[in-house]
């Protein structure tokens, strides 16, 4: 099995409130130096399939259902093959 | 005239939409669970009532692509016939693609329970022609993830299409981009809305602003669209 790692985050044109607030907060703590936070999310995925098709089958899974293109962007890494 | 209320897992206000039909326009009206939902070319009209389907997990709505159901709606929504989503339903049509857009999380990071004035910017569709154009309707709203977002482009098509039907009339709580509250596909036969007008038919409970959208699916369900 091949572990894919997918990093999600909000498009740089969407307003992402929670890293508004989260920006507040630091700087609020002390943490003058943070000038922005943005929030995002990791999808990890376990997956059967050989190394050449899993990248264009993670596109599709992304497409499909996992990113809505409208408000996010995505990129992921392809990690070590794992033994079962 | 016969109304679907499509219930997927977790919409938990069913309920009220199936109480308005009853209440507003007294027509026939079957709950359809999502996995029963292969003969729903028999209905004329199909409600989405809002909710929490699939737990809102990964996005408000994006699970339900993996029903049976989602396809089967698609189908129903290109037919030309009349699909309404309200709140979750909404963001099940967004998700589902049939409908454009995307929702994030309020701006107030809150979840919103409260009565809202929206003004019918479009009341040239069969969901609203029973509403004057420019009518200031109170309408309650419930959810987190009210925030509806759309890129310049797609916002350019909504307004040249005139699919912009609903907008927040005096405070634009949520940070939807222009103020929307409500959209429909380019046909006119779609109809997406934050605001919840199933919870709006009767005086007892706070208003009947809500009462004239199922008239006008009732009175216009033969007409499409819409310019």
């Amino acid at each position: 099995m091949t572990n894919v790692t997918i990093y999600v985050t909000l498009r740089e044109s969407v307003v992402d409130p929670q890293g508004i607030a989260t920006t507040e907060a630091l700087q609020k703590m002390g943490y003058e130096e943070v000038k922005s936070v943005r929030v995002g999310k990791l999808i990890e995925l376990q997956l059967d399939g050989s190394e050449e098709t899993i990248e264009a089958r993670v596109n599709e899974m992304c497409n499909d259902l996992l990113i809505n293109k409208v408000i996010e962007d995505y990129r992921f890494e392809i990690g070590e093959v794992v033994s079962k | 005239m016969k109304f679907a209320v499509l219930v997927f897992p977790g919409l938990t206000c069913d309920l009220d939409m199936y109480h308005a039909i009853e209440e507003t326009v007294k027509q026939d009206v079957e709950y359809v669970w999502h996995t029963e939902a292969d003969q729903l070319d028999q209905f004329d009209a199909v409600l989405l009532p809002t909710g929490t389907s699939y737990g809102n997990y990964l996005r408000p709505g994006a699970l339900a692509k993996s029903s049976p159901a989602c396809k089967q709606l698609q189908a129903f929504a290109e037919s030309g016939k009349l699909v309404l989503g309200v709140g979750n339903g909404f963001h099940i049509l967004v998700e589902a693609g049939i409908l454009p857009g995307g929702f994030l999380r309020n701006q107030s990071l809150k979840f919103r329970s409260a009565r809202e004035t929206v003004r019918v910017e479009n009341n040239n569709t069969a969901f609203t022609k029973d509403y004057t154009q420019g009518q200031v309707l109170t309408l309650p709203v419930a959810n987190e993830f009210g925030n509806y977002y759309a890129d310049e482009q797609t916002v350019e098509e909504l307004k040249n299409n005139n699919q912009i039907v609903f907008t927040y009339a005096n405070e634009n709580t949520d940070g939807s981009t222009e103020a929307i509250a409500g959209i429909t596909n380019k046909r006119g036969n779609v109809l997406g809305m934050m605001p919840l007008p199933e919870r709006a038919v009767e005086e007892i409970i706070g208003g009947t602003d809500g009462t004239a959208l199922f008239q006008s699916i009732m009175n216009n369900r033969g007409e499409q669209h819409v310019n």
